[in-house]
């Protein structure tokens, strides 16, 4: 089992409830996506996942041990093995690409080999071989800064491949992306943890795309899960009750009765 | 009276601190005896006057100017080699303070456990206390130990600065963006290494550009302490004040702005290849 959570509970520091009484089970090699309204959890649940949120109620395992009785190296090593890939990607500006990919794996590496890298690239072809599968081979010498939002997100992506995960956690990976690259890279994602049997759960906005990819979609909403089905049980009404928002409720227009619509689709 | 829909919550409080800094402004203008009329009255404008009308014209005899170079050169050797040491101390001292690097802090939304903020105060304490003697107390202290000469100022410089440049490291290592430090050692690496690629990428033009601040204050203490005998262009300044040479003074204050000068460019120079 490489994820275990049982009534898992996080109240942050201010007081507000992230998540309330989550169980899930999640087994090697499966792949998941979290699907859910903006605030309702997403980022907390993978943060947890990742042990970078300590959990206010219930038990967590990941990979089978729980995170928060190991000692700090233990942890750190057992972090090693999880890859989070984030919604902006942390990287500084100033950092080359293929710095910031190859730092993908500083929690394998001894000090002196970090330093020397720092200074000289160690593997360029590994960095330039995660690059090419999203498509940026061109930027390995570039600076982060000179990347558009899209073209990070990639990155850091890469970074997360080449770091060779367990338990690979995405956060919106593909939310600064255009549809067409949203859908190839998700591809690549899918395909990585298939071919290495890594576990994936990713959060998404794009419902269709969870569908799309994922065999098994959880619906999250107010920090609880909704629904935990197979993609292809997953109907219109489960989502639209999952994203239902009293507040944004438009104004009812009036309509003229009985009239049928007839759309107009202008052509040049 | 503001409408509701108009207040900002930040007003009130912005309000109180400026008031609070002008009540503590006021008394401390009182309490140092600030009088600028002192500079109008005609006894002391005209002792100025005499005191300044000897500066002209600088000195300039080659004997002067060879004990100048050699003046100038012991002067930048005595702050290099004190900032030399006293980043030995600071650096390890800086990463030590800093709560950018802690791993208890990951979870904790950056506020590191009791502990580690425990464990942090005997390190900034140490600074606190390096760096609260100012740096001619120390020469004082050593030029009765090693004696009258240079070494006394490279220590005291070492020692005080290493307090002041450590304070500093850790604060710009805790004011640069810590997420990608953060996300580093999320995913395993250790502290070392997430500052390596994390933090210090985004801090390097600042730590330099301070650096090298420090360095041009390190020059200019370095001259203060030659007037307690601790050798340099301070020893010289002091011999020449003593002996009325208003000359030889001009001089030396003239390459003392050409070197704030060349530290200034230099700053300039490294911080254009940094960002």
């Amino acid at each position: 089992m490489t994820l275990n959570l049982e009534a898992v509970g996080l109240r942050h520091a201010n007081g507000s409830t992230a998540l309330r009484e989550v169980s899930l089970r999640i087994a090697a090699g499966e792949r998941v996506a979290i699907i859910g309204p903006s605030g309702a959890g997403k980022s907390s649940l993978l943060n947890l996942m990742a042990t970078g949120l300590r959990p206010t109620a219930g038990v967590l395992e990941v990979l089978d041990s729980r995170p928060w009785q190991l000692s700090a190296r233990q942890r750190q090593r057992l972090r090693a093995r999880i890859g989070l890939v984030h919604q902006t990607p942390p990287l500084p500006p100033r950092q080359r690409v293929v710095t910031a990919v190859l730092a993908g794996r500083l929690g394998d590496w001894s000090l002196a080999k970090s330093l020397i890298n720092l200074l000289h690239p160690l593997d360029v072809p590994g960095a330039r071989a995660e690059l090419a599968k999203l498509d940026l081979a061109d930027k390995l010498f570039a600076q982060c800064q000179q990347l558009s939002g899209g073209q990070l997100q990639r990155v850091g992506i890469a970074r997360v491949l080449y770091q060779r995960p367990e338990l690979l956690l995405a956060d919106e990976p593909v939310s600064a992306m255009d549809p067409v690259l949203a859908d190839h890279t998700l591809g690549i994602l899918c395909r990585h943890a298939s071919e290495h049997g890594v576990t994936l759960v990713a959060s998404l906005h794009a419902v269709e795309l969870a569908l799309a990819h994922f065999p098994r979609v959880i619906g999250l909403r107010a920090g609880q899960v909704v629904f935990d089905l197979p993609a292809g049980e997953v109907g219109s009404e489960l989502l639209d009750a999952l994203y239902a928002n009293e507040q944004l409720a438009s104004p009812p227009v009036p309509q003229p009765a009985a009239v049928p619509l007839v759309v107009q689709i202008p052509r040049c | 009276m503001l409408k509701s829909d108009v207040r900002d919550p930040a007003s009130l409080p912005r309000l109180l601190i400026t008031l609070l800094v002008i009540l503590l402004l006021w008394p401390g203008i009182r309490l140092s005896e600030l009088d600028l009329g002192v500079f109008f009255s005609g006894e002391s404008a005209s002792e100025m006057g005499q005191f300044l009308s000897g500066f002209w014209p600088p000195a300039h005899d080659a004997e002067f100017l060879d004990l100048l170079a050699e003046a100038t050169l012991q002067t930048l050797a005595i702050a290099t080699a004190g900032m030399a040491l006293a980043l030995l101390i600071a650096v390890p001292a800086g990463l030590l303070a800093s709560r950018a690097l802690s791993l208890s802090a990951l979870p904790r939304g950056g506020r590191p456990a009791w502990w580690g903020r425990l464990l942090r105060w005997p390190v900034r304490g140490l600074m606190i206390f390096l760096r609260s003697v100012p740096e001619v107390v120390w020469a004082l202290l050593f030029v009765r130990g090693v004696g009258l000469g240079p070494t006394a100022g490279v220590l005291a410089i070492a020692i005080t600065y290493s307090g002041m440049l450590g304070k500093v490291y850790a604060e710009i290592f805790e004011s640069v963006d810590q997420r990608p430090a953060q996300a580093l050692m999320l995913a395993g690496g250790g502290r070392l290494e997430a500052f390596l690629y994390g933090i210090l990428p985004n801090a390097a033009a600042e730590l330099l550009s301070y650096t090298v601040y420090r360095w041009e204050c390190a020059v200019r203490a370095s001259v203060v302490m030659g007037f307690v005998g601790a050798g340099g262009l301070g020893q010289q300044i002091d011999l020449s004040l003593r002996m009325f040479a208003g000359g030889e003074v001009a001089s030396i204050l003239i390459t003392f702005l050409v070197l704030v000068l060349l530290a200034d460019l230099l700053s300039r120079l490294l911080r254009a290849r940094l960002t």
